[in-house]
């Protein structure tokens, strides 16, 4: 048997034809060309059964900026971004909790995920906002109370429930992000000194961020279209403020429309921010360059 | 020789059935380099661990600097330490590893200020300066702003090395710090160890360089099977073991 050595002695006797002055021809990528084709002529298609259909476009144009949409718009921002902050906070400290030591700590985060991740977020909803039926009065007997009805106002309903939701799956997306950190920092953290509190924050925490954030993105997003459920307990949010104006006038597509188009432009605005934010937990990474 | 600074006595820890301590007794004088080898699995890192309180032992005690580790004595009671507390007494001893540990999103410097700032609450200019110091003294002073990926593993351990010395421990512990490294890389890291134990250091430092051993350790003790098996002054050891066990374990390193 020949060696590999002795291969390449061998062809190098062999006169091989010289190719180097002959052109390349470039590949044709027929599927490409197919794809991109019938893909135009579906969304003209599309384009011309909506430009036919009952649809009257000027509606959509006159209701896009009136100021019940646009204070719609600002009340879904507001609440996508206050439900997520509630979210993120519950999130992290229940996935702490979920990795202490107490066995306490760790159930009651167990059963804090199960609950909420395992019933409808409408439901939550609906009962936050329904609180007075169970509580007719809340607060601390002797220092303060109130009339549930007062205080669960939609805003408030609609915060605590996407918000406490929502801790319940951050406090996954988190705990992930915790126990993709190498067991070493933990040790070199308590090896100068740091308590395992201290060290979550200044060591840990901003380690996991970068495996937190790309599915904490989705999941901003994610709540950006959940807060339009809260249209259901009256919150004034872009979705329930197009029905209302439907309601009256009929034009319930363009409307929905008008909402639509709202949901995208809030979500495109948004989405950059995770970008930089990543950039920002990059910091010492081995790919920065 | 006065007061050991650290004093440990039957020292016993077990994973389950399994014995990785069997009753360490050993003594080390404040300034002393004390070198532990011995074959992989013997309990050397565990007895590290116990030092600094990584993990918990079984039984036995550990006292550094004359302060009991980990429990508190009322009358003849022991009362385990808070973590605040257990915290507080790591403060005495720096930990080197074999795999660095770096603080990857920090650059060098800020690795180094991280403990004096954040748990010595000392200034931190003055930490600042301290750092540049000790970076200078590991030889790095060009690396202050470098970021732990962007460094040598040689570099990396010596940045590990002067984060330890940050926290102006009374005992550095070793573990194995250069067996992570490229063979080229090694000289650089041991350099910087001798100088730390000619400054006057005390030192435990676990290894497989018995050079070093021979040329820097006052004494050399031979852990097998979570037992000291033999323990001198390491001409002694290294030359002319007593113990069957000893021979053999340098006789398969050295060959
Ligand atoms: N957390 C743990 N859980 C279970 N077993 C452990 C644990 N830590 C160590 N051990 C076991 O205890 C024994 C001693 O381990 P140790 O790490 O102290 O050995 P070593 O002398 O440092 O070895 P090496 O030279 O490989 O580092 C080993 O058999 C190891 O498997
Ligand atoms: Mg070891």
């Amino acid at each position: 048997m020949a060696s590999p050595s002795q291969n390449f002695e061998a062809a190098a006797d062999f006169a091989l034809p010289d190719i180097s002055r002959l052109r390349i021809v470039r590949r044709w990528h027929i599927g490409r060309w197919l794809a991109a084709g019938s893909i135009m002529l579906l969304l003209a298609l599309i384009g011309r059964a909506f430009a036919q259909g009952q649809i009257e476009w000027a509606y959509v144009y006159r209701f896009f900026a009136v100021p019940a949409i646009l204070s719609g718009v600002m009340n879904t921002v507001i609440m996508s971004i206050l439900a997520m902050a509630l979210g993120i906070v519950l999130g992290v400290v229940f996935a702490i909790m979920r990795m202490s030591d107490n066995p306490v700590l760790r159930g009651v985060s167990i059963g804090y995920a199960w609950l909420f991740r395992g019933t409808p977020v409408i439901l939550q909803l609906l009962l936050w906002f329904n609180l007075a039926l169970v509580f007719p009065v809340i607060g601390v007997p002797g220092l303060f109370e109130a009339r549930t009805v007062d205080v669960m106002t939609p805003f408030a309903a609609a915060l605590l429930g996407l918000g406490i939701n929502q801790g319940a799956y951050t406090s996954e997306v988190v705990r992930a992000g915790l126990i993709s950190v190498d067991a070493g920092q933990y040790e070199a953290a308590q090896a100068i000194g740091m308590t395992r509190l201290r060290s979550l924050k200044r060591i840990i925490l901003p380690q996991a961020m970068r495996v937190i954030l790309p599915p904490l993105g989705n999941e901003f997003i994610g709540m950006i279209k959940l807060t339009s459920l809260a249209s259901v307990i009256q919150y004034a949010e872009v979705l329930h403020n197009a029905e209302n104006i439907y309601y009256a006038n009929s034009r319930v597509i363009e409307l929905l429309i008008v909402a639509g188009l709202w949901y995208l432009v809030i979500v495109s605005i948004l989405t950059p921010f995770q970008m930089l934010l990543e950039r920002r937990f990059a910091r010492g990474a081995a790919k920065r360059r | 020789m006065g007061v050991p600074l650290v004093s440990i006595k039957d020292l016993r820890k077990s994973f389950g059935a399994f014995e990785a301590l069997a009753g360490v007794s050993m003594d080390v004088t404040a300034g002393e380099v004390l070198c532990i080898i011995g074959a992989s699995g013997s309990g050397k890192t565990t007895l590290l661990r116990c030092i600094n309180q990584l993990v918990e032992f079984d039984s036995g005690a550990i006292f550094i600097d004359g302060e009991l580790i980990g429990y508190r004595r009322v009358k003849d009671r022991l009362y385990p330490l808070t973590e605040r507390d257990i915290a507080r007494q790591r403060l005495k001893t720096g930990m080197v590893f074999q795999r660095f540990n770096l603080f990857p999103h920090m650059t060098a410097l800020e690795n180094l200020i991280e403990g004096p700032v954040q748990v010595l609450r000392r200034d931190r200019d003055e930490a600042l300066r301290e750092a540049c110091e000790l970076l200078a003294r590991v030889g790095l002073r060009g690396k202050a702003d470098s970021f732990p990926a962007d460094l040598s593993g040689g570099q990396q351990q010596r940045v590990a090395i002067a984060r330890a010395l940050a926290m102006r421990p009374k005992l550095m512990l070793f573990d194995e710090p250069t067996s992570a490294l490229d063979p080229e890389l090694v000289g650089e890291v041991l350099a910087v160890m001798k100088e730390l134990a000619q400054s006057g250091m005390t030192m435990i430092v676990v290894t497989h360089e018995l050079g070093f051993a021979r040329e820097v350790a006052n004494r050399v003790v031979f852990m097998d099977h979570g037992l000291i098996v033999e323990a001198g002054p390491a001409a002694e050891i290294l030359n002319s073991p007593r113990e069957a066990r000893t021979q053999a374990f340098l006789a398969a390193v050295l060959a």
